[in-house]
């Protein structure tokens, strides 16, 4: 046992010193390069970053093993003041959410994408409107009637979190239907698309993936996306519907489009090489069928940024969240 | 739990339930002031974050105050514990709070193996054979179980990083 | 019986050789996962489930389902031999199953432990295999009125009985809210009582508090008697096993009992910890010797024991056919499965037949598998409590430190358990009950939640608890055992004031 143990250890010592001279120009990790996920086990950036991570495991697409580190902490908040403090640390990327604006914003935590240095954008997540299959409407116009017919306060919304992506959407689609809803919000996504099942709640803003397994179980509707366009994923999930046929929330009446970034960032004083090596790896990741395959399940919205114009994405994006956080009240106090 | 002899001493029950009572009360305290921060009362969507943790905050002072008055009513002078018995707790926490503290700067692992060998070398009386053996065996372990085996990064200092491990 | 041959089906496909290998490997795995404090269920197969992706989706769960079986084994071993729960389902554990180590029956505890674990899970997979699509069914009727009078419930069967002063009972409970209150308020979205603080951003973590609350604040009581701690005269062979055994089936009741608890809590979902909690409480008001609990009884191990896996077991039900994670672990094994290309939910059980059964039957052999492997290793667990005490220490301390610090890696917590170590050994000194503080970090900020969102729903109406059968149902059950001992009180006092 003993020499085993220093054998292994010999071993190491050995590698690291054969790495250790090896002269390549471009910038390669030296050692298991750790990926923080600023959410819980088990939500939707989790399970990106595992994805990832079996991906890059699977295929070998990095000498140094990928460790994925939670840091959920204050809405996400510790995950990235542990990155914005770890300058010059190549080793270490982080994925982000929609919280990536909104946590600085609602709770005063000292952080912007600015203290860090982007890398990639990986996808965007659509956000849908729910109902249960059970109620009559079929159309975002049934929807609103019955929202404007019913007092103000009792149409029940839930989502994900407090101050988050979900309530966002919610408080935009108060404005654009003129009425109030009461935001419930819940731990997770699968918990809410539950909840809509069990009728505890009127309407959900899910995303494709928390609430697919119900669509196709007929016990959810999915009415439109709020995009631009609708999503491009045409193969048949439920009743013959594929998610390309639900229609945009704006060409039926809901001007409202909300995307939510799962993007790839590293501490700040990242150099141009490291950036680049990590944009090469998800380049590579991207280009495996195991991550087609995950894009299709969560019918994401597949666009692809990195250097300039992703910074441009995440000013512009930056500029929307603080005028839409404003509006709905949902900034810190002394912020 | 400890029978007083009489041929000892120690702090008195009495003292260490009189302190703890108070030590608990503080809490109650700043458990109320951050509850005052957060926003006590009953909002547009009902209960705001602090309504909760101030009215607990205000049940631990007024538990805390019922058991200090209790613990000064209590005319019963057992021991808390004889000082010999206290220093052995100490021998443990003080260098349990060294190998906490110093932890951050010099990693895990090197804290370790100082902490495992003094605990055997000084408390145990062991020679210096075994207390090495497993002062060194147990960190190894360690690194090869959770680092290599788990991929989960435990924290390192200056000695590992000239390692470069 | 379609669900018979489909099991017959799934058993044929997890005893392939592979699949076999591949449980026992998962099992070995969860026990030391279990074992390592902090390294719990959810983290130990989060880390290794993209190991698996290079396996079929069948192979792939049956071994992840397995290390969560181990991890269910492993987390009652430490929690016997040091009153270190390994993990937050064994604390309740703790209480009966320390003592008895203390008293040198080291393999009676554990050997109960095990044998009650897999009485729990196996009901739980009976239940799974017979009437999978009513539970489910019955799920779905839980909203967050319903889940708080089931935290209310298991609250009151917990706390009711207690031997020490009420004040003070109240007091360590009252701290376990307000620890559990710090962090990020989930309904507002708004940081509370962080002080500004960045480690407090995560809030208190309910297994530092444990591990520094029982496991050193334990080792601390130790050292006012100096080094002389010896393990007792543990017996190390495997006879004890079949002289525990024999004693077993005396306490059928508890055991049904806690089987039904723990397949409650599973499906609603409430979790495993709530059910061993609730569990142990309720064993210990309706048990003939209930007053010696926490003495070293045999049935305040099998009760929260089987209640946990059972719970643990039934926690996966909701995950299949609804897609809700009923426990931590669950929610890492939902994220596999939608890796895999399988979404969970009502089809899975008719579009992916062989996966559920093949996954259905791989926890009946898995468990039993499980069993025999912790069984046969109860000589050796219990050998550890003869390592001399100087040499154990410091290993249990170091090993402490690391679950610690895995929890959130960060070296803050490390720090945070010395702290409650030293509060743990004083409030103990000082006759305060540490279960109740416990148990409410752990539901206390769920349960508030859940409250909260109550209170949207209703807009601010109380009667939201007692407005359908079932949730007036829960409530009641919670008031009557608060108020146990006085209505027991109230009913003798009747029977005598008649007679």
């Amino acid at each position: 046992m003993k020499l085993s143990i220093l054998h292994v250890a010999l071993a190491a010592v050995a590698a690291l010193c054969a790495s250790g001279t090896e002269t390549s120009a471009a910038w390669e990790p030296v050692r298991p390069v750790e990926f923080i996920v600023p959410a819980g086990t088990g939500g939707g950036a989790d399970q990106m970053a595992r994805t990832i991570q079996g991906i890059v495991t699977k295929h070998n697409l990095m000498k140094q093993p990928m460790v994925v580190i939670n840091k959920a902490g204050g809405a996400g908040g510790e995950g990235f003041l542990d990155v914005k403090g770890s300058s010059n640390n190549p080793h270490k990327i982080i994925i982000t959410l929609s919280n990536l604006f909104t946590t600085p914003l609602a709770t005063g935590i000292p952080f912007s994408w600015k203290d860090m240095t982007p890398v990639a954008m990986l996808a965007l997540d659509e956000f849908v409107l729910w109902v249960n299959a059970e109620k009559s409407y079929n159309k975002v116009s049934d929807y609103v009637d019955a929202v404007k017919k019913a007092p103000a306060g009792t149409f029940k919304m839930g989502g994900t979190g407090s101050k988050q992506e979900d309530q966002i959407i919610t408080v935009a689609l108060e404005k654009a239907i003129d009425t109030k809803f009461t935001y419930i919000p819940y731990k997770g996504g699968g918990e809410v698309a539950v909840q809509l099942v069990g009728n505890h709640v009127d309407s959900t803003v899910n995303n494709p993936i928390e609430a697919v397994a119900q669509w196709r179980g007929g016990k959810l509707r999915p009415l439109c996306v709020f995009d631009a366009q609708p999503m491009g994923y045409d193969e048949p999930i439920a009743d013959g519907k594929s998610w390309k046929d639900i229609p945009s929330c704006k060409s039926q009446g809901l001007d409202i489009e909300y995307l939510m970034l799962r993007g790839i960032f590293m501490p700040p004083k990242a150099t141009k090489d490291q950036v680049e090596y990590y944009v090469e790896l998800f380049k590579k990741v991207r280009a495996t069928p195991e991550w087609q395959d995950f894009m299709k399940s969560g019918a994401f919205n597949t666009t692809f940024l990195t250097g300039a114009d992703y910074s441009k994405w995440l000013e512009t994006e930056q500029k929307r969240h603080e005028v839409l956080m404003k509006e709905a009240g949902f900034l810190a106090p002394g912020n | 739990m400890t029978a007083p002899r009489s041929d000892t001493a120690g702090p008195s029950h009495k003292a260490v339930e009189t302190g703890v009572a108070l030590l608990i009360a503080a809490f109650g305290i700043i458990v109320i002031i951050g509850s005052l921060k957060a926003g006590i009362n009953w909002g547009a969507e009902g209960p705001r974050a602090g309504f909760f943790p101030f009215y607990i905050g205000m049940s631990i002072v007024a538990a805390s105050a019922i058991n200090l008055w209790s613990a000064l009513h209590d005319h019963d002078d057992r021991l808390f514990a004889e000082w010999g018995q206290l220093r052995q707790v100490m021998s443990v926490v003080v260098p349990t709070a060294i190998y906490v503290g110093s932890m951050p700067f010099v990693g895990l692992y090197v804290a370790s193996i100082i902490f495992i060998g003094w605990f055997m070398r000084w408390l145990g009386g062991y020679r210096w054979l075994p207390t090495v053996a497993v002062a060194l065996g147990m960190p190894i372990a360690t690194y090869l179980v959770f680092e290599r085996w788990f991929l989960v990064p435990l924290p390192k200092g200056p000695v590992e990083e000239w390692l470069g491990l | 019986m379609e669900e018979l041959a489909n099991l017959f089906h799934g058993f044929a496909v997890a005893l392939q050789p592979y699949n076999v290998m591949l449980m026992v490997v998962g099992i070995m795995l969860g026990v030391i996962i279990g074992v390592l404090p902090g390294l719990g269920g959810a983290n130990g197969v989060a880390i290794l489930l993209p190991l698996t992706f290079s396996m079929p989706p069948t192979s792939a769960i049956i071994m992840l389902s397995c290390i969560y079986w181990g991890a269910l084994f492993g987390g009652a071993i430490t929690s016997i031999l040091f009153n270190i729960p390994g993990e937050p389902w064994s604390v309740a554990t703790t209480f009966d199953g320390y003592p008895m180590a203390q008293q040198g029956k080291p393999g009676e505890a554990l050997t109960a432990a095990f044998t009650s674990s897999f009485v729990g899970a196996l009901f739980a997979v009976a239940m799974i295999t017979l009437v999978a699509p009513l539970v489910a069914s019955f799920a779905l009727r839980f909203g967050p009125a319903e889940k708080f009078a089931v935290y209310f419930l298991a609250f009151c069967s917990f706390v009711g009985l207690s031997k020490e002063p009420p004040f003070k009972t109240i007091a360590a409970m009252m701290i376990g809210f307000a620890l559990a209150a710090v962090g990020l308020d989930s309904i507002t979205g708004q940081l509370r009582l962080t002080f500004g603080i960045t480690e407090l951003l995560n809030g208190f973590d309910f297994l530092i508090a444990v591990i520094g609350l029982f496991g050193i604040g334990e080792i601390l009581l130790t050292m006012e008697d100096g080094l002389s701690f010896r393990g007792g005269n543990a017996k190390i062979n495997l006879r004890v096993v079949l002289q525990t055994w024999k004693e077993l089936p005396t306490y059928w009741m508890t055991s049904l009992r806690s089987c039904l608890i723990g397949c409650w809590m599973g499906v609603t979902p409430a979790g495993a910890t709530p059910a061993s909690f609730m569990s142990y409480g309720i064993a210990k008001r309706l048990a003939r010797n209930g007053k010696n609990f926490g003495k070293g009884e045999i049935e305040g191990v099998i009760a929260p024991e089987t209640a946990a896996h059972a719970a643990g077991t039934s926690a996966l039900l909701p995950m299949l056919s609804l897609g809700v994670p009923g426990s931590p672990t669950a929610a890492v094994l939902l994220g596999g499965l939608l890796i895999w290309g399988l979404q969970p939910g009502p089809m899975l059980f008719v579009e992916q037949k062989e996966f559920v059964w093949g996954l259905i039957a791989s926890m009946y052999l898995g468990n039993l598998a499980g069993l025999l492997v912790v069984l046969t290793c109860v000589p050796i667990f219990a050998a550890i409590l003869r390592v001399p005490f100087s040499i154990i220490a410091p290993l249990i301390l170091v090993l402490c430190a690391i679950g610690a610090y895995s929890v959130h890696n960060s070296t803050f917590d490390v720090m945070l358990m010395l702290v409650f170590g030293v509060l743990g050994y004083l409030l103990k000194k000082c006759n305060y009950p540490l279960a109740p503080l416990v148990l409410a970090i752990v539901l206390g900020d769920k349960a508030e939640e859940a409250f909260r969102q109550s209170l949207l729903g209703s807009q601010g109406s109380l009667g939201v608890f007692f407005s359908n059968g079932l949730v007036s149902t829960i409530m009641v059950l919670g008031l009557v055992a608060l108020f146990w001992s006085a209505i027991q009180e109230g009913y003798s006092r009747l029977r005598t004031a008649v007679a």
